[in-house]
């Protein structure tokens, strides 16, 4: 009884915006997936698009569907299948996505997708307690080194982008990143509470996540993945600090595959038109994400590189058998 | 001390403001109305709403979130009393003794019991929230993975030792739950288990779905099998719709007690809202002086129980508000609601934003009291369902559990599942094996797998880890003592009562 009810409130809110926009406003109306549940990254990407698509008049209407499942391998599947050469509709993925694809050996892969662009990334941090002996990232460097079993990074699910990290930065530092002791929790927040608690040894997250307890100084920020600092942040880069370790935890939008070139088109207009909108700059600015805007083919070879990227280092540690 | 007073009647000022009232009002109101809806959670609701409050300022739609939030809770345990169906895992302690109390014509009392008791936690819990949440929060901190396996370890043995006639049908549903917890992407190394390849199952069975299936289900189809053979005299309303004296002087500790276990748990990281609910209602069935009574209606098994419940809710927002740290799917929505708006809860919020945090807690407790106005005069009306003629009133289950189920995950595997555990279900009814186990198990097991192998993991393998920490210890010692402790009272004669 609810759901239609709020069905029914979410037609009236798009109504009401749509009514709003000049009569130009495009023919579109888009079906928007967002393989996960309400409430994550992907879902709160998809619900911003929305917005922004229908506020910039680029969009007629845009209606979201959520698909949970399996890091997003449940929602590709049905979108591969059900959406093939069907040219409204879009569905976010993102970093995690190359991931879990991998890990649970999914018989549809990215490369069946058309890719459409990139939109955002956010930066990742590894942080330490504010009573860590550890003050750098050659601090932790030195400490792999010496005995890589022995340290303990906390970070989101396993095979996800901070484990992903944690292994890269083994293998940058020249240790053994098949040795690295990873202990997956679900989700930012408890693992959290385990380098809070000082049981792990460092924690890696999204920037954002832990920026309050950075600032009130109960962890300690010892680098950011970033390729330059953040502007008006006091935070070292890895690179700075000489270690190879640039990463993003990207999200993108892409379209079924077996569409034509000019449906494509249509499609890359719409959402290059939606990035540069005052409706999506006000929800970056809102949300704290940063823009990562990468069209056209320069998305498509992006997105093949992080795809053997992240396959490799999986392979490494040993999450997807070669 | 002072200025918690002083910011707490500040909170108040911007809580009872008119425009506020009337979104608590919307929030306890909505809230109310999906928790009686199996499958469509707080969780659910916060997330379609985020997007429709955009506009309002943030206090507002945050006294409403917390108005959802609170009003889910006590939703969940109506669906629970009146026709066994829990609308939320948290509920499903209340639907053991409370749906049996309905069926003796006491749904009136076993409601308003859940009712003022869900009120009377509600408002220690927020209390508790405004004064101790700091120290608490380092307190919950400190709470590593082997001190939640324990913790866990001693949900297991009182669970096992109270559900069923017997122990051996107790385990028998605890292991069938174990297994099914089983199935999905193992969290530490990313493999699937028991998925047999159906992508659906690679996140495992949803909690709802089993609880749905098992309780709805089951007891339709029981219902149906039964119907030929003895027609079920359901009494709507025997003796007083309302809580007797003797009622009040049964509930009063429980909800007390009750209360003492959900608002720590609650407040843990991993805590969650279901192992309270469980202890609770073994605690109760320990101590009260009918025990007799407990299987067949026993109001404290309702009381305690949902008392838990909410004070747990409140323990979630302790560490959401001092750490930024959401412990509860509910928890992730406000937490999002929180950034919609540019806000990071964490250390810095209540220095920052004392007029938002303050107000939150204000807001809570003016929900807790709408809840109340709006839930007891409800009471004559809900008892009225259970005068449908129960053909009516089961099809009517029916068709709400699968909507729920498809509103939560539309998919065809998750109805089959709907359907198998229906099946089960009715087959655990039939032959008299417990269900709730069942659903602990599956809730339960994969938070104790983990935890222990995180900290197994920590120490580099060595088991020992769980006897160094001092809170894993003395939980360890308390689960080995619960265990242990039956046997010796059996061989004294005193636990002869609840052998029968």
């Amino acid at each position: 009884m609810f759901r239609f009810s709020a069905r029914l409130v979410g037609a009236a809110v798009t109504l009401t915006l749509a009514a709003a926009t000049p009569a130009v406003a495009q023919q579109l109306e888009l079906k928007l997936m967002a393989p996960a549940a309400p409430g994550g990254g992907w879902d709160q990407t998809a619900r911003s698009m929305q917005q922004a698509l229908v506020a910039s008049a680029v969009a007629r209407s845009v209606q979201v569907v959520n698909v949970p499942g399996a890091g997003g391998s449940v929602g590709i599947a049905q979108f591969v299948n059900s959406a093939k050469g069907d040219g409204n509709q879009l569905m976010v993925n993102g970093f995690v996505m190359v991931g879990a694809l991998a890990m649970n050996k999914s018989p549809v892969t990215l490369e069946q997708v058309t890719p459409i662009a990139r939109l955002t990334e956010e930066i990742q941090v590894i942080v330490v307690p504010a009573n860590s002996p550890i003050k750098t990232a050659q601090d932790l460097a030195a400490a792999v080194k010496a005995d890589i079993a022995k340290v303990t990074f906390a970070g989101g699910s396993a095979g996800g982008v901070d484990h992903v990290m944690a292994a890269l930065f083994a293998g940058a530092v020249g240790a053994d990143a098949k040795k690295i002791n990873y202990i997956p929790f679900s989700g930012g927040g408890e693992s959290l509470a385990a380098i809070l608690g000082g049981k792990v040894t460092a924690g890696i997250s999204g920037l954002s996540e832990y920026d309050g307890q950075i600032k009130s100084g109960k962890l300690r920020a010892i680098g950011v993945t970033s390729e330059k600092r953040i502007p008006g942040s006091d935070i070292p880069t890895f690179k700075e600090q000489g270690i190879d370790l640039v990463i993003a935890n990207w999200r993108s939008v892409v379209a079924p595959p077996g569409i034509t070139p000019e449906q494509r088109k249509t499609l890359s207009d719409a959402v290059e038109k939606m990035v540069k909108s005052d409706a999506w700059k006000e929800i970056l600015k809102q949300k704290g994400w940063e823009d990562a805007y990468l069209g056209g083919d320069a998305f498509t070879d992006f997105l093949k590189k992080e795809t053997v990227r992240v396959t490799d280092v999986l392979k490494s540690v040993g999450l997807v058998k070669s | 001390m002072m200025d918690t007073f002083a910011a707490l009647a500040h909170g108040m000022a911007v809580a009872v403001q008119p425009m506020n009232l009337l979104y608590a009002l919307i929030g306890v109101f909505l809230g109310t109305a999906v928790g009686v809806l199996p499958g469509i959670g707080p969780a659910l609701t916060v997330a379609l709403l985020l997007p429709v409050t955009y506009k309002l300022d943030p206090g507002g739609s945050l006294i409403m979130f917390a108005g959802i939030y609170y009003g889910g809770m006590y939703g969940g345990s109506t669906t629970a009393i009146l026709i066994n169906t829990p609308g939320e895992s948290a509920s499903m302690a209340t639907a053991l003794e409370g749906n049996k109390m309905a069926k003796a014509g006491r749904g009136g009392p076993a409601l308003a019991t859940s009712a003022i008791g869900s009120f009377v936690a509600g408002t220690i819990a927020t209390i508790g929230l405004a004064f101790l949440a700091p120290w608490l929060v380092d307190f919950a901190v400190r709470f590593g993975p082997e001190d939640y396996f324990a913790l866990m370890c001693v949900a297991f043995v009182t669970v096992s030792a109270t559900f069923g006639d017997s122990p051996i049908r107790g385990l028998t549903s605890l292991f069938i739950g174990l297994t099914l917890g089983l199935v999905g992407i193992d969290k530490l190394t990313g493999q699937a288990r028991l998925a047999f390849g159906v992508p659906e199952l690679l996140d495992g069975v949803e909690v709802t779905t089993l609880a749905v299936g098992l309780f709805a289900v089951g007891e339709a189809l029981y219902v149906a099998s039964r119907r030929h053979h003895t027609e079920e005299k359901l009494e709507p309303v025997r003796g007083s719709l309302w809580m007797t004296k003797e009622d009040w002087k049964r509930s009063w500790k429980p909800w007390l007690r009750g209360t003492m276990f959900g608002f720590p748990i609650g407040a843990l990281p991993a805590g969650g809202a279901e192992i309270p609910t469980f202890l609770s209602y073994s605690t109760e069935k320990r101590l009260t002086k009918y025990p007799e009574e407990f299987g067949k209606g026993a109001i404290e098994g309702v009381a305690g129980p949902e008392a838990a419940n909410n004070a747990s809710a409140a323990g979630t927002l302790v560490p959401l508000l001092t750490l930024g740290l959401p412990t509860s799917a509910t928890a992730a929505m406000m937490l999002a609601g929180f950034q919609q708006y540019g806000l990071n809860p964490g250390p810095l919020l209540f220095a920052e934003r004392p007029d938002l945090v303050w107000g939150l807690i204000a807001s809570l407790f003016i929900a807790n009291c709408m809840l109340l106005v709006l839930n007891l005069p409800l009471v004559g009306l809900w008892v009225r369902l259970l005068a449908i003629p129960q053909p009516w009133l089961y099809a009517g289950i029916l068709v709400f559990a699968t909507m729920g189920t498809i509103a939560a995950k539309p998919s065809v595997v998750e109805l089959s599942m709907l359907a198998g555990f229906g099946v089960l279900g009715f087959l655990m009814r039939r032959f008299d094996f417990p269900i709730a186990p069942v659903v602990v198990g599956l809730i339960l097991g994969p938070i104790a797998e983990a935890q222990l192998r995180r900290a197994l993991a920590i120490s580099l393998g060595d088991p020992m880890t769980l006897l160094q920490s001092p809170i894993s210890a003395t939980l360890l010692g308390l689960a080995l003592v619960a265990l242990l402790a039956p046997f010796v009272l059996k061989g004294m004669g005193r636990f002869k009562a609840n052998e029968d």
